[in-house]
């Protein structure tokens, strides 16, 4: 009954396509995959939201975008380059042209705000600049106008664990934005953030990747917010995709395939 | 590249807007590289006056590995009886120790704890006490136990003991110091004995703490036990010194693999103990 | 103890109530009485043997007082030796425990790797180090280095477990954040892992340099470098004043490095 609607999906644009998946399953034990065959392309610009419920794999998917889980089968094209079995050397090329934000900041809390961002550039730069922290004027001066733009200048030698939830995920989108990613995947990055504050970092992050020409792959809970800011939805359920369209296609009868259920709306 | 940033670094126009940015602030800076330079002239001061004779570095490489060779295959036939024996006394040495130090341990405790001795030089003639027992490490308690009682097990005994006196006092001590008061004073409101007080207010307290400690140090005294007798104070170390002393080394190293075992099973033992009863 | 079969008296009942008498526990102490009676026994331990040597100490005590330091040019030189090797042993301790320790964490290492490296700590941590000076002094000779050798193996044992453990407590998604911006082992390493032990890391580091000083100062006993050679040959002369001019010498020793260690641990936090 899910009422698929791919046609739909704003994917001719003349940009091209940053992302391409096909046929992508993981299967924590085997015989029981939490991603049933997943089949996206992702456009060069704007944000696309990923909506479902808690466990449907939305969070699966996407580490298995920049590898931080190993898909079991299926292919993730990053701008025509093969991101599935690429390892050591090239997967760390692979990684540091993906930037992500995540639930939980996954800030270095013993770590100043400057070391945090500058920690985005570690796939640019070399193993004795890291470890010395003598990171190129360019890049300093790219933390510094990436700490303006998020609004914490003045709390660059501050340690992160100093910091609001807030000011720790925005932090977490200047670190992204450093390593100047060819595409922003955000995992529910507004889920541990008070509603007014979940607000405020969705609109910069929008600002921002809009300003870098990033596109966006984000997991959200909030309907609403993902209709404000996509200009794509997908919805899964289930470990698949079964809405795939533009904010304003989105009908109850959609949310009610996705999240199941009716009483809730 | 960085085409959003910064354009040419000659005649820049924001240049003051420049900013600079560090790790450390200039006095952090500082007193990082005092830390680095006091460790870095320690450790040059220690290599240059210590007495080691180069070739000795040169050869010890193939000296431990002709060692280890020479000790293998361990020679089964030592184990029984004598290393089976030695090992026996070598456990009872540690448990017969661990208690008599805890006989001891005990009223130093509760002499040391303020807050159930309030008589100060009591307080600190027990703390004082403590300190010395610690700070005499247990071969050399052993060397003066076995000058007082002359070569075997007893001197080790005793030795063990006066060692672990020290440590464990201290961690009953401290143990009795976080106790709460309420409890004493309902039972002394209730006219108990100091007895009675001590034995159902405050022991319930500190039991959990009490057997963690004595099961840590009999774990710590199974080990140290191995080698008092290379001071001839009982137990294994003795059969060890022997076998070193007329160059046996595949009786070394039965006896190491012994020591090893015990040493290990003591390890599970304690382990398996503490989390059944604590 | 009444050994009434009778019904007990209400008295007796309401004790019961108020604190139940825990049975195992009781039988589990009478056990080790018990024990304790056979075992001295076997190690030969007896009332007489205790009282003679009562007598015994009290000589030994009357031949230490007061202590002889004549020769105080020795007894320095003895300190000095044994704290180099404390200094020593402890530097290439923990430099060889820092890649120990981070090889042997079970959340960074494959199990191919942690497995072997943990034995090999476990076995440094299981023989004592007067046992490991032993063999380094037949090994390699008489003298510090066989001492440094020991306590080095010692520090390993200890440090190198600690810090696998600390390790192994770390928050692992700072460190997947890190390995997200394709940043290598080293890089997650300096970026994600130490920032997170630093502190803990400096605290073991104090604590082993602590212990390897008293340690050093014992070593010498089996010809290892250190006062502990001065010592152990003034107890074979029975030079007993002098044995207890040395003791004295370490304890203080010990007590200052025991306070230094102590302040600085205070500053660092």
């Amino acid at each position: 009954m899910s009422a698929t609607l791919t046609a739909a999906a704003p994917t001719a644009n003349n940009l091209g396509n940053a992302l391409e998946i096909r046929g992508l399953v993981k299967e924590y034990a085997a015989g029981k995959p939490v991603l049933k065959g997943i089949d996206l392309s992702v456009a060069a610009e704007g944000i696309t939201a990923i909506i479902g419920p808690s466990g449907t794999g939305k969070s699966t998917l996407l580490r298995c975008i920049n590898r931080l889980v190993e898909p079991t089968r299926g292919e993730i094209r990053l701008r025509g380059t093969e991101l599935t079995g690429l390892r050591g050397k090239e997967l760390r090329l692979a990684r540091r042209r993906i930037g992500m934000v995540f639930q939980e900041y996954n800030l270095v809390e013993r770590l100043t705000v400057m070391e945090n961002v500058l920690s985005g550039r570690l796939g640019y730069v070399p193993l004795w600049r890291a470890w010395l922290r003598k990171y190129p004027e360019a890049d300093i001066q790219r933390a510094f106008m990436l700490l303006d733009a998020v609004g914490l200048p003045e709390h660059a030698t501050r340690r992160a664990d100093a910091l609001s939830g807030g000011q720790r995920q925005r932090v977490g989108i200047a670190r992204a934005l450093m390593q100047r990613p060819e595409i922003l995947l955000a995992d529910e990055p507004t889920s541990s953030l008070d509603p007014r504050t979940a607000v405020e970092v969705l609109e910069l992050l929008a600002r921002l990747t809009a300003a870098e020409n990033v596109p966006v792959i984000i997991n959200i809970h909030n309907v609403e917010l993902a209709k404000r800011y996509a200009r794509r939805i997908v919805g899964m359920s289930g470990g698949s995709v079964i809405f795939d369209g533009p904010p304003e296609d989105l009908r109850t009868h959609h949310l009610q395939a996705i999240y199941g259920g009716e009483d809730w709306l | 590249m960085n085409s959003m940033t910064s354009p040419s670094f000659s005649g820049d126009p924001v240049a003051p807007l420049r900013r600079e940015w560090t790790r450390h602030t200039p006095g952090q800076r500082l007193s990082r590289f005092a830390v680095w330079l006091c460790c870095v002239a320690a450790v040059v001061w220690a290599v240059r006056s210590i007495d080691i004779i180069p070739e000795f570095l040169a050869d010890a490489p193939e000296q431990m590995a002709d060692l280890l060779i020479r000790m293998w295959p361990p020679n089964v036939a030592h184990y029984y009886p004598e290393v089976h024996h030695a090992l026996i006394e070598t456990l009872h040495i540690a448990t017969l120790g661990t208690l008599f130090c805890f006989v001891l341990a005990v009223p130093l405790a509760l002499m040391a704890a303020r807050n159930v001795c309030t008589i100060r030089p009591l307080n600190v003639a027990a703390q004082f006490s403590l300190v010395a027992s610690r700070s005499v490490n247990s071969l050399v308690w052993a060397l003066l136990f076995v000058a007082i009682f002359g070569p075997g097990a007893a001197a080790g005994v005793f030795a063990i003991a006066f060692r672990s006196v020290g440590f464990v006092g201290k961690l009953l001590s401290e143990a009795l110091e976080e106790t709460s008061h309420g409890p004493r004073e309902a039972l002394r409101a209730a006219g108990a004995s100091w007895g009675a007080e001590m034995l159902k207010g405050v022991w319930p307290q500190v039991q959990p703490a009490f057997w963690g400690i004595a099961l840590f140090h009999w774990d710590i005294n199974v080990r140290e036990s191995a080698v008092l007798g290379l001071v001839g104070a009982g137990g294994i170390g003795l059969v060890l010194d022997d076998a070193i002393n007329f160059f046996q080394w595949d009786r070394v190293s039965i006896v190491l693999l012994a020591i090893l075992a015990v040493v290990l099973v003591a390890e599970v033992i304690v382990t398996r103990l503490r989390s059944r009863l604590l | 103890m009444s050994a009434t079969s009778a019904p007990p008296s209400s008295a007796d009942a309401a004790r019961r109530v108020a604190f139940a008498p825990n049975w195992p526990m009781r039988l589990a102490l009478l056990a080790l009485a018990a024990y304790a009676v056979w075992a001295s026994s076997q190690l030969g331990l007896s009332w007489g043997r205790l009282a003679h040597g009562l007598g015994e100490g009290g000589q030994l005590l009357g031949r230490m007082v007061p202590p002889n330091f004549e020769r105080w040019g020795l007894l320095l030189e003895g300190l000095l030796e044994s704290l180099q090797i404390a200094v020593l042993a402890s530097a290439v301790g923990i430099a060889l425990s820092l890649p120990l320790g981070v090889l042997a964490a079970r959340n960074l290492s494959p199990w191919w790797i942690s497995g072997p490296v943990r034995a090999v700590i476990a076995v440094c941590r299981s023989l004592h180090y007067v046992i490991v000076a032993i063999l380094f002094v037949k090994a390699i000779g008489f003298g510090a280095l066989a001492g440094t050798a020991a306590l080095v193996v010692a520090s390993i044992g200890f440090i190198a477990k600690l810090f696998a453990e600390a390790i192994e407590e770390i928050s692992m998604k700072q460190v997947e954040a890190i390995r997200a911006t394709g940043a290598g082992v080293m890089k997650v390493l300096a970026y994600a892992v130490l920032p997170q032990v630093a502190s803990r890391f400096i605290g073991f580091c104090l604590y082993q340099l602590d212990s390897n000083l008293r340690n050093s100062t014992l070593v010498g006993i089996v010809g290892a470098g250190g006062i502990g050679g001065t010592l152990f040959a003034a107890f074979k002369r029975f030079d007993y004043d002098f044995v207890a001019a040395i003791l004295l010498a370490i304890i203080a020793l010990i007590f200052l490095a025991e306070i230094i260690s102590g302040r600085v641990r205070a500053a660092l936090r």
